[in-house]
């Protein structure tokens, strides 16, 4: 076989262990977005949690930012392969909306303005994994990167942190979400390169 | 599991001043549909390896596929392929990747493809696409917002495009800051009158593919939602 790409070098590795395979490093923050950036106005903004057995737990913009707020700085990793560390987010914790919610559910799917859903297990939103960040970077998250307020999920790939969160439906089998339907992995762990059905 | 494929350049032809398509044929390419991408993967001598996604930029031909590269400064990968990556010589491959920014052909209804910059590339395969059809496919128009006529990619397809002369398959550049002689269009960025055509309306029930870097896509998908166009049928895809 011939040689491989014969005088590429690459950038130089210095990166330590905080890149997953597959990943490359940058100071942007690239936009993946299936579809135009829904318009949502604060007062008609709202978050509805919803049961297995249909119960629902509802939050107004003022009701959410009354709860106990988080500080989360994290590292990105988006399946288009850009990494980017260090990000600030403010936000809170799915441990908080979580509490006191009696459910048996293994499985959430999150609902954002404009249609967009994706999949999750529930045990990934639990123990401090999971939050519906609103401010990054000190700033209003921007519309286009899921303001009013996005789930933030940094753990599994980014396109599991639904921009422009308006709720999460709880249930007792796996619903595949959007990407998911369209070929992107049911689960998503940038470890371990679950990008595509295949992976 | 991975599913790499050898690929090897045939060919690399200019676009523009700087950007490249790279001709590539793959060992056991499946085929893939307008607007998919690919990863490309490159292996450096000591085994340091870096990938990126490119969108295919011209449709299925059997296990030759085409992608168009614009180097950026600095960048990593785009400038090697664009300027030192021998003919002759191996890169791997895997895809084709992506289920939503894709055009069937085939598929009835009217489609506007809006271009920013080099977002041209995966749209560029879907008018290739319809122009295969000849007189059976549906209505296409393409917006392509450009700075000036040096960055017009795929100049001989726009070409042929305009000398057809087929109502049913048209493009126009929208020049941002310099436009050549004569052009009818004043310069500037894309409005929604670049947009508002008749046959694409929402009415018409008209597909949108929308493709560019992030504020591009931004500005021109909020301007065909305020046209009336139903955002499930505005897609996007955005870089940079």
């Amino acid at each position: 076989m011939a040689t491989l790409t014969p005088g590429f070098h690459g950038h130089r590795r210095t990166r330590g262990d905080r890149l997953p395979p597959g990943q490359f490093l940058t100071e942007d923050f690239p936009v993946l977005s299936a579809g135009p950036t829904p318009e949502v106005p604060l007062d008609q903004w709202e978050f509805t949690l919803t049961t297995e057995d249909g119960g629902r737990h509802r939050w107004t913009w003022e009701q959410f930012l009354a709860l106990p707020q988080q500080e989360v700085t994290t590292d990105l990793h988006c399946v288009t392969r850009w990494s980017k560390f260090d990000t600030r987010w403010r936000g809170v914790s799915l441990d908080t909306l979580l509490e006191g919610v009696t459910t048996h559910a293994r499985y959430a799917l999150a609902e954002s303005y404009g249609g967009y859903t994706t999949n999750l297990p529930l045990a990934d939103l639990r123990d401090g994994k999971a939050w519906i960040a609103h401010t990054y970077d000190g700033e209003p998250l921007a519309a286009e990167h899921g303001g009013p307020a996005r789930l933030l999920v940094p753990h599994l790939y980014f396109w599991k942190s639904a921009k422009w969160i308006t709720g999460l439906t709880l249930g007792r089998t796996d619903r595949r979400g959007f990407w998911e339907q369209f070929g992107y992995h049911d689960y998503g762990d940038p470890w371990r390169e679950q990008r595509t059905w295949n992976d | 599991m991975s599913d790499w494929s050898r690929a090897e350049l045939r060919a690399r032809t200019p676009e523009s001043a700087t950007a490249r398509t790279l001709h590539l044929t793959v060992d056991g390419w499946p085929g893939h549909l307008p607007g998919q991408h690919v990863d490309v993967r490159l292996t450096a001598d000591d085994g340091y390896r870096a990938v990126r996604s490119y969108s295919l930029s011209a449709p299925a031909d059997g296990d030759r596929i085409e992608i168009s590269v614009q180097p950026a400064p600095h960048g990593e990968v785009s400038p090697y392929l664009a300027e030192d990556f021998p003919v002759g010589a191996g890169i791997e491959v895997k895809g084709p990747l992506g289920g939503w920014f894709v055009w069937k052909p085939g598929r009835p209804g009217p489609v506007l493809l809006v271009a920013g910059g080099s977002g041209i590339a995966p749209l560029a395969a879907m008018l290739r696409a319809r122009l295969d059809l000849g007189d059976d496919g549906p209505p296409f128009h393409l917006a392509y917002s450009l700075r000036d006529p040096g960055q017009r990619w795929f100049g001989a397809l726009l070409d042929g495009v305009a000398k057809a002369e087929d109502p049913a398959v048209t493009a126009a550049c929208l020049y941002t800051r310099t436009a050549p002689p004569g052009h009818p269009r004043p310069v500037g960025r894309i409005t929604a009158a670049d947009l508002d055509l008749p046959g694409f309306a929402p009415a018409d029930g008209a597909l949108a593919f929308v493709c560019g870097p992030t504020a591009f896509v931004e500005k021109a998908a909020g301007l065909l939602v305020h046209l009336g166009h139903r955002p499930d049928r505005v897609r996007t895809e955005r870089f940079g």
